[in-house]
């Protein structure tokens, strides 16, 4: 019997992509490259399009707040300024933020550790029907039913809290105020974050939830313990989808605040506004020109929720890597 | 020495985090008198109507779960006291849903009549008679723009899934923060981007431009669902085809794809509900018509700016027409749903 001192080489295996394979793979790597060209043109064409705007006025297009154009034939009566939008888009996005994470997160715990099993598919179904209202249905509601008990609520606020200045107004009028606008997003925003929230911890490790049980802790020990600390940064990322979102929202901002042009801290007072309802709400009958300054208006907007989605993106991928 | 008896009893292992008939009797007497106080506030206090009642229900929770448990140590204190906070929390959010659901049917029934869904408003203004008019124009061009967003964006959101889970590309990571970062693309700046390509360049607000603009809100979802559907797919399957000798194209068309049919079709559908509302990109690119009309390069009608023109005008009449438009969206978004979730436990039986 013959034997070897050596094992034989190990023949080379030579992987290859038939002709076939290697269209279809160009093919497909083409069409899934197709969100990066649409980010590119969008940034693109409105930065095209609002150029003149940026180069005629500068920076003073984003530390202004004065909006108008007197004669819409000529562009030398134009000043255009978006400051008071800008404050007004983070002032009612932060509302909403404030007033949305503690109960997000507080819904996603009971949804996940409290709610009875048969009970849980019922409500992790109904969070993603209520995040697929219209946001156009959402504002009908603001406008109709919100809008009358915040206007009751504001009034004891600044009855009883006016020498806070962020509870202060200049005239006692309650109606569309900042307030308003962030409760309504808060609203909107919800179901989001809490989705984001909820799946977060629903992989929190269930083991270690289960040796505080058994070191005797009880439910509320195991979720500060583990479940919070491990949710972390899944929640702020999840806060920050919610935070683009308020960030972009048109049209429920549209009926629920009035649109002034002027930096408004006061968040009961009736004035406001935000980028993307300037948008909206100039469109309609904007002249050439205008049109140019709501493009560069659109511009920011995109970048400024671009930035804050890409950092969420980042904190949220990360929260799943250490799963 | 001492000996053990076994037995062949063995004693059931207590779950103390489960719920028992205990703890349901607690919670279930916890809300009676929560819900009694609630009663007294709003006797005593300005506090009035189901939301003043309400809030004092919402503060005695907490204060009374406390009360019962602090003989037991601060330990089990704590732990009823988060139980009531988060079963509040959870209540709180409800109301305004439940609100939301409550309005628009309410008010949206008000504007039904026996021919509201098969007239449109030609003749008919929105202040006019409610028994006049009706939102076909509406229902079908919303239908056909969103159809035609579909045919656009659920190859493109099914080849970035194929992309990410098939092929393994050197960019895969990359295609998947990009479709993640788009998703957060604000609507009416979608819309903007349409106007200042689309309508500047052919002169005129039109169907297929606005469901352009839908289709860039429609791809995110569908390639990150796609995505989640693609990756049950075993690898066996794979391997097999690949052992018979099939190229990758083959494999992808004739094996993986078949195999998840229905959880594309649950994400062409998630994806189609999230844009069949969006209002602020339509306003920009299709502005509306007050006739059925099912041409793609005109502008035509669609639900959102049904409702949004209705609401904007002012008068009683034209609010109602806007909740009725409001009930039919709700009313498409959950039959959307209702379609995702039947095709997704068809696909989750057959595994």
């Amino acid at each position: 019997m013959q034997t070897l001192d050596t094992p034989p080489d190990q023949r080379e295996i030579k992987a290859y992509y038939t002709k076939v394979d290697k269209v279809f793979r160009g093919f497909v790597s083409a069409s899934a490259l197709f969100s990066l060209v649409v980010l590119v043109l969008i940034a693109a064409f409105l930065l095209y399009r609002g150029f003149e705007i940026f180069s005629d006025f500068g920076l003073g297009f984003i530390t202004n707040s004065k909006w108008e154009m007197l004669d819409p034939n000529d562009a030398a009566t134009a000043t255009f300024g978006i400051a008071a939008m800008l404050v007004g888009s983070v002032l009612t996005a932060t509302i909403a933020i404030i007033i949305a994470v503690p109960f997000a997160m507080a819904s996603a715990l009971f949804i996940e550790y409290y709610s009875p099993r048969r009970l849980r598919t019922a409500l992790t179904a109904l969070l993603d029907l209520v995040a697929a209202i219209p946001s156009v249905v959402y504002g009908i509601w603001g406008y109709v039913v919100l809008l009358p008990l915040v206007e009751d609520w504001s009034a004891t606020l600044n009855k009883y809290l006016d020498w806070i200045p962020l509870f202060a107004v200049r005239t006692p009028i309650f109606g569309r105020s900042p307030f308003l606008a962030g409760l309504l997003l808060a609203i909107m925003i919800l179901p989001i974050v809490t989705s984001v929230a909820r799946e977060v911890y629903s992989q929190a490790p269930r083991d270690l939830v289960d040796a505080t049980y058994a070191l005797g802790g009880t439910k509320w020990g195991g979720i500060k313990t583990v479940v919070l600390p491990f949710g972390k940064s899944g929640l702020v990322g999840g806060a920050m989808l919610g935070l683009g979102r308020a960030l972009g929202e048109t049209v429920a901002v549209y009926l629920t605040l009035n649109l002034v042009f002027e930096v408004n801290f006061k968040i009961l007072a009736s004035a406001g506004g935000n980028v993307a309802s300037l948008i909206a709400t100039k469109f309609g009958e904007a002249s050439a020109y205008e049109l140019k300054g709501l493009m560069a208006a659109g511009l920011v907007l995109f970048l400024v929720t671009l930035v804050v989605n890409f950092l969420a993106t980042i904190i949220v991928n990360r929260s799943r890597k250490i799963v | 020495m001492t000996t053990y008896q076994y037995t062949d009893v063995v004693p059931e292992a207590r779950r103390p985090w489960d719920h028992s008939r205990s703890t349901a009797l607690r919670a279930v007497a916890l809300v009676v008198l929560a819900g009694i106080f609630g009663s007294v506030i709003n006797q005593l206090t300005g506090l009035s109507g189901f939301l003043g009642w309400y809030v004092g229900l919402a503060f005695a929770v907490p204060v009374i779960a406390f009360i019962g448990s602090a003989r037991h140590g601060w330990n089990m204190a704590s732990d009823r006291i988060a139980t009531s906070l988060m079963s509040i929390a959870f209540a709180t959010v409800a109301i305004p849903w439940m609100s939301i659901f409550w309005t628009v049917l309410k008010n949206g029934s008000k504007a039904f009549h026996s021919s509201y869904l098969t007239s449109d408003m030609r003749v008919t203004s929105f202040s006019d008679d409610l028994h006049l008019g009706g939102l076909k124009h509406a229902i079908i061009g919303s239908l056909l723009i969103v159809l035609m967003a579909a045919v656009i964006a659920v190859p493109l959101g099914v080849l970035a899934a194929v992309y990410i889970v098939e092929v393994k590309g050197r960019f895969a990571r990359l295609v998947r923060f990009l479709t993640q970062a788009m998703s957060g693309v604000p609507s009416i700046v979608a819309g903007l981007f349409v106007y200042s390509t689309v309508i500047i360049l052919f002169g005129t607000f039109s169907a297929v431009a606005g469901s352009l603009a839908l289709a860039i809100l429609m791809l995110p979802t569908v390639a990150r669902t796609s995505e989640e559907v693609l990756k049950i797919v075993p690898e066996d399957l794979r391997s097999a085809s690949y052992a018979l000798g099939a190229s990758q194209a083959r494999t992808t068309f004739r094996v993986v794809l078949p195999t998840v049919a229905s959880g594309l079709v649950t994400a062409s559908v998630l994806g189609v509900a999230r844009v069949v509302g969006e209002t602020a990109p339509l306003l920009l690119t299709v502005s509306y018509f007050v006739g059925t009309s099912a041409s793609i390069t005109e502008p035509i009608a669609s639900l959102p700016v049904y409702v949004f023109t209705g609401l904007t005008l002012g008068d009683a009449n034209s609010a109602t027409r806007s909740w009725g438009g409001s009930l039919v969206l709700l009313v498409m978004v959950l039959v959307l749903f209702l379609l995702a979730r039947f095709a997704s436990s068809r696909l989750t039986r057959k595994r």
